[in-house]
């Protein structure tokens, strides 16, 4: 079936669109959820497994403490409500890579409810309110082998990895975000790349999109302008970059007005989201009708959080991410443009960490938000997964500050960087970058550049300083760039003097 | 056929301990005894669906060389036990008495069954069982039936009828059983032996292959009470991988049943339970229940009629709870990691090989159990079914408390009738149910109960088991009621009751 997409413009001028975001982070607990095995990310597949989340006949699960503690933290900094008493609930249903055919996860009684994340699109502030936030348990991870897309549709055969089974997630579902239909992408993936940073300051993630450890199911619908009622959704799955949530609303935005359009109705189904052109297909078909056969865990005793030790997590919350955005701002001198760029970039936690080795402020941004940026756009890459750490870039800041290399040169050393050559001073070494430190071959080189331009020597004798310009210019190209400027300038003038 | 399979297991742990017999040499025994009448599924007695002997010899061994230097790890060191085909048993096969786990060789232990290796108690095998526990008669078993030895035309009960009966024909002097609804206590009823449902959380079922979770427990299987008291001390106790077991610490049953054997009970508040009579009930079964009652008045108890008007709506709560918890448990069985796989003719999805596999794997009983248990689940159906039963759940709790504040202990019949001809009920459903009539509340509110012999019926000569019931955590009374009963009675009978049962010959 062709699809009918409709420019955004177009999409957006005539409807609204309802979001809705379900989240789910894996926690860093060393075990996992149910059971004593590591949950650890990779390992020889089906290695890190036991009875328990094997889902062997007779074996038992027993709530992982830590993962408790971790889903309060998180409801908190969300501010939600924190249950004195819930569930744990088993959602029904068959898929080979589940090991007992269900999901151990929580249903009407989650951990933590009614909640609110304020995120902030080009300097306006969205509330985005959380419906829950609830802990589960993952599922395998299957390999369809053979055939052309990878699904299982057409594959020869599947393996199923169990190392990931039984690895704690929560899953945080926002209520329907209603917000101007042209500013939805972004306030989808200004959602979620806050709500990765708050994850992150919360240390009980890894938070890597790009490894799957946080993964977004974008919800969307849309209803002509003024109804009173939403439209049909779709769900897409497993959204796995902060681009991508921003491209999979745009695009099913634009799907859905097609169909709406032409007097069609959506279809809710689940949907599968492709990195490589932006679009997505149907995946199963989901409706209404699917139905778990939720009913509280019997194997489970209920997880009631007693009020003193709710508060005792509460004592343990990183600072409030607004309060700690406009502190660092004042700290670090940046005007409210600079911070604006800083911000949609998502370099803030980067440019801290920067700053965190010894970095000056206004360095780190311009590293991070001018020249990074530029990278991870070409490459579509998040800022964070550009290949280069915060540690790196101080690195070559500090190198950069003791004229061992310049800006110029700087930039070659990200690209050693990035393609894995070594460190910076071996990235120096083997591009052979450093600047020239001996003055003998900079003094030949310029009276090289004189003897060439025997003119400009006369002008700038003359008190006309900036005609040194164009020396410089020729001793830089003559010496490969590997000049520190600023010598080079101090020695001509020497020089004519 | 050697003397030493008449012992009890306390009988035995003395002569172990005093060096008149060996660990070996009982073991052998029992081998022995099951090899001449066990048979297989067409005759014999058939409680054994596999047999260990070299490992149950190995391990008596080991016993013996502990004794012979100057350890032992338990009283029971050395005195052999049959393990229900449910729980779990690293290196031996574990069936639940289904074909779609058939030739399934745990790679663990269950809780309860490291315990008993643990202490030394050699493993003489793995018990039949209705298919994954679902049953009355044990004729659910996808390997054939259990046969009673009182009569091997009828039933031993169920769903543990290959434990009760492997005890009853001293195949074992010990077996290892589970009770979801009955399943230790009326098998114990109908085979003259003695049976004990723990308090809810008083045992691990860590490794035990659910039925209905919420209901399940592990209790021993055995021909006196006192044994039942030495068993359920070794295998009691809080499990860290069975997060709903109590911690709560585990003892003086050995000492409770030691004093009601004295058969002093003044003092001792025993109530009847009212609902637990009447049409349906066996003349033969109620009189020996009455006379049991009257005994209990002659050995100092206090005797009242107690009403627990709820229990008339157990049966049809249970029949909900149970198949909304098994559906979910059994949907594991899908031929992806373990057990049998069917694989259809052509180029099959994974779906098509689970349906077939699931088709051909499970009996007709447990396909009937999962379709209720997935309807009572539904959406729209689940409020008036599942969660509707959780509430009537709640009152028959409730009226066991209200019941537990003027008595000490609960009395009734353990199965309203004696072990019935096989066969007799298996295109009956709901007669078949109605045999756990009198054991589903205790397991609907947690509560421990146990069932001992009370003589046979005058119209067919067959056991007739008296149930005790006490509030949860208080398994003790049991112990020391149950055996103020058996003294009384073995007193009365001259000797106990399964020397009256006929003499097994060979199956062939």
């Amino acid at each position: 079936m062709t699809e009918v997409l409709v420019p955004f413009d177009e999409v957006i001028a005539k409807y609204d669109p309802a979001l809705g975001l379900e989240v789910h982070v894996e926690l860093n607990t060393n075990t996992k959820m149910f059971c004593g095995c590591p949950a650890v990310f990779g390992g020889e597949p089906n290695t890190q497994v036991c009875p328990t989340c094997l889902g062997l006949p007779g074996a038992m699960p027993v709530v992982n403490g830590k993962a408790v503690e971790s889903a309060i933290r998180i409801g908190l900094a969300l501010n939600c409500s924190i249950a004195e008493w819930c569930r744990f609930a088993r959602k029904n249903y068959f898929y080979p890579d589940m090991p007992k055919n269900f999901q151990t996860s929580q249903y009407d009684e989650p951990i933590a409810f009614d909640g609110w994340l304020d995120v902030e699109v080009e300097g306006e502030t969205f509330r985005v309110e959380i419906e829950r936030a609830h802990m589960e348990e993952d599922t395998g991870k299957s390999t369809h082998v053979g055939g052309a897309t990878g699904r299982i549709h057409g594959a020869d055969y599947s393996l199923v990895d169990y190392n990931r089974a039984g690895i704690p997630l929560i899953e945080i579902v926002t209520r329907p975000i209603l917000v101007p239909a042209e500013k939805a992408p972004a306030v989808a993936r200004a959602y979620v790349g806050q709500l990765r940073d708050l994850i992150l300051a919360l240390g009980v993630s890894d938070a890597r999109m790009d490894q799957g450890s946080i993964r977004a199911d974008v919800n969307l619908s849309l209803a002509p302008k003024g109804a009173d009622k939403l439209g049909t959704r779709s769900e897409t799955k497993n959204v796995n970059s902060l681009r991508s949530v921003e491209r999979a609303v745009r695009f099913e935005m634009s799907r859905h007005a097609g169909i709406l359009d032409a007097g069609g109705s959506v279809l809710q189904e689940t949907r599968h989201f492709h990195e490589d052109t932006g679009t997505t297909s149907s995946g199963r078909e989901k409706s209404d009708a699917e139905d778990y056969r939720y009913f509280p865990e019997p194997d489970l005793v209920p997880v009631a959080p007693s009020r003193e030790w709710v508060e005792e997590l509460r004592g343990t919350l990183p600072e409030n991410p607004t309060q700690k955005r406009a502190r660092l701002q004042e700290e670090y001198g940046f005007s409210d443009l600079e911070m604006r760029d800083v911000w949609a970039a998502g370099a803030l936690p980067l440019i801290e960490a920067t700053v965190a080795e010894g970095t000056a402020p206004q360095s780190a941004r311009k590293w991070w938000v001018a020249e990074l940026l530029r990278r991870a756009n070409d490459a579509g890459v998040e800022l964070a997964e550009v290949g280069v750490t915060p540690q790196q870039v101080a690195e070559v800041q500090a190198l950069v500050d003791a004229k061992t290399i310049n800006d110029k040169l700087a930039r070659q050393v990200f690209d050693g960087l990035i393609a894995g050559e070594g460190t910076a001073a071996e990235v120096i070494e083997k591009r052979g970058l450093a600047l020239v430190s001996d003055d003998g071959p900079l003094i030949a080189a310029i009276d090289d550049a004189l003897a060439a331009q025997p003119d400009i020597a006369e002008k700038i004798r003359g008190g006309n300083h900036a005609a040194a310009g164009a020396v410089i210019g020729a001793v830089m190209k003559a010496t490969r760039g590997q000049a520190d400027a600023a010598r080079v300038r101090e020695l001509i003038l020497e020089k004519l003097a | 056929m050697s003397e030493l399979i008449r012992k009890t297991a306390a009988e035995l742990a003395d002569m172990l301990a005093a060096g008149e017999t060996t660990s070996v040499e009982v073991t052998q025994a029992h081998l022995d005894r099951i090899a001449a009448v066990d048979g297989d599924a067409e005759a014999g007695v058939h409680a054994f669906l596999h047999v260990d002997a070299d490992g149950a010899l190995a391990q008596a061994a080991e016993s013996d060389a502990r004794r012979a230097a100057g350890e032992s790890r338990h009283l029971l060191d050395g005195v052999p036990i049959a393990v229900k085909d449910v729980l779990a048993t690293q290196g031996l096969p574990t069936t639940c008495g289904s074909r779609i786990l058939e030739g399934w060789v745990p790679p663990y232990d269950a809780t309860v069954v490291g315990k008993i290796k643990a202490a030394g108690l050699p493993i003489l095998g793995k018990t039949n069982m209705d298919e994954f526990a679902m049953g009355s008669s044990t004729e659910h078993s996808a390997y054939g039936p259990t046969r009673n030895p009182w009569d091997q035309t009828r039933i031993p009960g169920g769903s543990g009828g290959g434990s009760a009966a492997a005890v009853a024909a001293f195949e074992a002097p010990l077996a290892l059983g589970t009770d979801t609804g009955g399943s230790i206590r009326q098998p114990g009823a109908v085979t003259g032996t003695v049976g004990v449902k723990p308090t809810y959380g008083g045992v691990s079922r860590y490794g035990l292959v659910a039925l209905a979770n919420s209901l399940d427990q592990v209790g021993p299987v055995t021909r006196t009470v006192l044994d039942s008291a030495l068993l359920h001390e070794l295998i009691g106790g809080h499990d860290p991988l069975d997060s709903t077991s109590v911690d709560v610490p585990v003892g003086g049953f050995v000492e409770a049943a030691r004093q009601g054997a004295t058969g002093d009970l003044s003092g001792l508040k025993v109530g009847v339970i009212k609902e637990l009579a009447g049409d349906g009930w066996q003349p033969g079964v109620m009189e020996r229940f009455a006379e049991t009652v009257a005994l209990l008045k002659d050995l100092g108890a206090e005797v009242t009629e107690v009403s627990c008007p709820t229990f008339v709506h157990a049966m049809a709560t249970y029949y909900l709870i149970l198949p909304a918890e098994c559906s979910s448990n059994l949907a594991k069985f899908d031929a992806m990691r373990y057990g049998l796989r069917v694989v259809p003719e052509g180029d099959p999805s994974a779906e098509a090989v689970m349906k077939a596999t699931r088709d051909a794997g499970f009996g007709d009983e447990v396909k009937r159990r999962i379709m209720i248990g997935t309807y009572a689940l539904s959406s729209g159906y689940y409020d008036a079914y599942y969660g509707q039963a959780q509430k009537v759940r709640t009152l028959i709790s409730r009226d066991f408390a209200a019941a537990f504040e003027d008595v000490d202990v609960l009395v009734s019949p353990t199965s309203p009738t004696t072990a019935f001809p096989l066969g007799d009920k298996l295109d009956d459903p709901l007669a078949m149910y109605l045999q756990d009539l009198a054991t589903i509340p205790a397991n609907l509110a947690g509560v421990p109960g146990i069932s001992v012999p009370a003589g046979l019926a005058d119209e067919d000569g067959l056991p007739v088991g008296f149930q005790v019931l006490a509030p949860a955590l208080a398994d003790d009374r049991l112990y020391r009621v149950g055996a103020a009963v058996e003294a009384a009675l073995t007193s009365r009978w001259g000797g106990p009751i399964l020397a009256q049962a006929p003499t097994l010959e060979g199956p062939r």
